[in-house]
């Protein structure tokens, strides 16, 4: 499903050179729930955007569900993103002054689904994350694990190929976190791909597989 | 284009959420749609007055007076109400040559007129004194209300007979009939025959205090002269008051034996090309005051440009997000857009709302009057519908381009 190959990530500060990932290869399979741990700074985060085509890498080559997607013009990732991708970040990251269905709209609203249907898509994601009571509230309305809850349903309700979460559990509490991992679990259970980047051993324990970089190399496989 | 109306509701959700900020964006816009509207408007409004005014002197007038045609028809409009001229070359001799050489006429009316003083018992006034012959009404488009006109019996007698405007009826005689009473002017004592209708201002004379008499009576009895002081003439069709008015030159010149055209001494002026120089004066006027206006206009096209610009700066995270979660660039810059879009044209239209408060201020307490015509309406939204895109493409062009990455990461 996810094949990257010896991808490097150098950023430019001014006359300095940052090499952020060393040349990272991984495989992950279809519907493997996989974990990246490693310290703050070691390039984790500047994977998990590769994998999310948010970022490019500087040399090296990703294949996503046998197409080389690592050079593609904006807007073709863009349109990977939209389709194939679904994100769940650390602090939420939902649009402000909108309701919950309306938040897990958007995405579907994006791709040129109708209305009615997108409607219909965002209330059976919400149900899925537990959430049918709440379709009407506005973020500042909802707990963090509510909140987090939106954003998982956010990234489902366009069926994607794999979701993306970035320390998901990072802005809860320990109760709240293990919710949300329980759900991320059953997605798992359903066959959804999952790749978690957290520096939590525990939540960590909940993927099949882990793997840890330093320094922009992959450690332990 | 799914997405438009989701755009067009986040904007509104937007500009809800930051009232104040947006209402004052949309000041700008406001007074400078506002105020070209209303500008145009105070144009053309006045445009219509002077022309109403012009028109209800008589259209199809063409009037001869005394001196040279170097001046300008504007200034003979109001010179030729100033009063008699002392050194007028015009006589009844050319009243004749006209009558028989031109056609198409449908009507011809001498005037001899002086400012005087009137007196009834103890009231007096000054009155503009005019001596018509019975032409005068029709030539003028100016009719007897109460009694009746001059006739050509009191021309023939040089009987001493006064027609009065409405105000000079009043003052003189108050509320009572003044129909068949005596009345002095100068030191000749007149029966009045007849109350004129109401009529507005005409250059510097006010009608409604004219006293009409026969014109024999004035060039004879009242002051000793044959001379007269205009010659109106009414012509039949619109199209030939040019020609016509170039066959009275021609006859008066022959008339007046003069061949050398720089020592003529009467000039013609015709009713439709003042109206047509002033109409062009006030075109001009428009146009001014218009652009001027559009001025304000631009200044609040630039306020929402500075707005929009902070509020991507704002909203830069958000934007991520939207990437994020599938937006192409044309959404994120169509979501700009119609939010800036919005702004200028919510602007426009309380803009234009606001001219019309502002034409209805100026039509009842100001001497003037402002037409709001649909076509200013029409121009100003378009104006602000333009400037909302020019002033917003900007803003989210620069939204559209940011990066995923850069854009999720901005604190």
């Amino acid at each position: 499903m996810i094949q990257l190959h010896d991808i490097t990530k150098t950023y430019v500060l001014g006359t300095q050179e940052l090499t952020v990932l060393k040349g990272v290869s991984l495989h992950i399979q279809d519907g493997e729930f996989i974990a990246i741990m490693g310290p703050s700074g070691s390039g984790k985060s500047t994977l998990m955007n590769i994998i999310g085509l948010l970022d490019t890498p500087s040399t090296g080559t990703y294949t996503l569900e046998g197409r080389k997607v690592s050079h593609l013009s904006e807007r073709e990732q863009a349109e990977v993103r939209s389709r194939r991708i679904g994100f769940v970040f650390q602090a939420f990251n939902l649009l402000p002054r909108m309701n919950a269905l309306r938040q897990v709209m958007q995405p579907l609203l994006y791709q040129g689904v109708h209305r009615h249907e997108a409607i219909e898509h965002a209330e059976s994601a919400l149900k899925a994350v537990g959430l049918a009571d709440r379709m009407h509230h506005l973020p500042n309305e909802l707990s963090g694990g509510q909140k987090q809850r939106i954003a998982i349903a956010r990234a489902l309700v366009t069926n994607p190929a794999i979701i993306l979460a970035d320390e998901p559990t990072g802005a809860l509490d320990s109760k709240t976190g293990e919710e949300i991992m329980g759900l991320l679990d059953e997605l798992s259970a359903n066959g959804v791909t999952i790749v978690m980047v957290t520096h939590e051993p525990h939540v960590a324990e909940h993927a099949r597989r882990t793997i840890h970089i330093l320094d922009g190399l992959i450690h332990t496989q | 284009m799914l997405y438009f109306l989701e755009n067009l509701r986040s904007a509104l959700d937007a500009i809800r959420s930051n009232k104040l900020r947006a209402g004052l964006t949309m000041l700008g816009v406001i007074i400078g749609v506002a105020s070209v509207v209303l500008m145009v408007g105070i144009g053309q409004g006045s445009q219509q007055q002077i022309t109403e005014r012009i028109e209800s002197l008589g259209t199809n007038l063409l009037t001869v007076s005394p001196g040279s045609p170097s001046q300008t028809n504007v200034r003979s409009l109001f010179r030729r109400a100033g009063g008699g001229s002392s050194t007028s070359t015009l006589s009844s001799d050319d009243v004749s040559a006209i009558e028989k050489n031109v056609s198409g006429l449908i009507g011809i009316s001498p005037e001899l007129s002086g400012t005087m003083q009137a007196i009834v018992g103890n009231k007096n006034m000054q009155v503009s004194v005019i001596g018509v012959t019975p032409d005068y009404p029709v030539v003028k488009n100016f009719n007897v209300e109460f009694g009746s006109f001059i006739t050509q019996g009191h021309i023939d007698k040089r009987e001493k007979v006064v027609v009065l405007g409405q105000e000079a009826a009043e003052t003189l005689f108050g509320a009572e009939s003044p129909i068949g009473r005596d009345m002095r002017i100068e030191q000749h004592i007149f029966t009045v025959i007849g109350i004129m209708e109401e009529k507005g201002q005409q250059g510097f004379t006010n009608q409604n205090e004219v006293a009409l008499i026969p014109l024999t009576t004035m060039q004879q009895r009242v002051q000793g002269t044959d001379k007269l002081s205009s010659i109106n003439i009414s012509v039949e069709r619109q199209d030939q008051m040019s020609q016509t008015a170039a066959l009275i030159e021609v006859v008066v010149r022959n008339q007046h034996r003069i061949t050398n055209i720089a020592n003529q001494d009467f000039n013609i002026a015709n009713q439709s090309d003042t109206v047509e120089t002033l109409n062009e004066v006030t075109q001009t006027f428009t146009f001014l005051l218009g652009g001027i206006a559009a001025i304000s206009l631009i200044v609040g096209g630039i306020g929402v440009m500075n707005i929009m610009l902070v509020s991507v700066m704002e909203r830069t995270r958000e934007i991520g997000i939207r990437k994020a979660i599938g937006a192409k660039k044309r959404d994120i810059l169509q979501q700009f857009l119609v939010e800036s879009m919005v702004l200028s044209v919510l602007g426009g239209a309380i803009g234009v709302l606001i001219s019309y408060l502002g034409a209805w201020i100026v039509t009842n307490y100001a001497e003037t009057r402002a037409i709001i015509s649909f076509d200013s309406i029409l121009l100003a939204l378009g104006f602000s519908i333009g400037i909302g895109v020019f002033f917003g493409i900007l803003p989210a062009w620069q939204a559209a381009k940011l990066k995923p990455i850069d854009a999720l990461r901005y604190e």
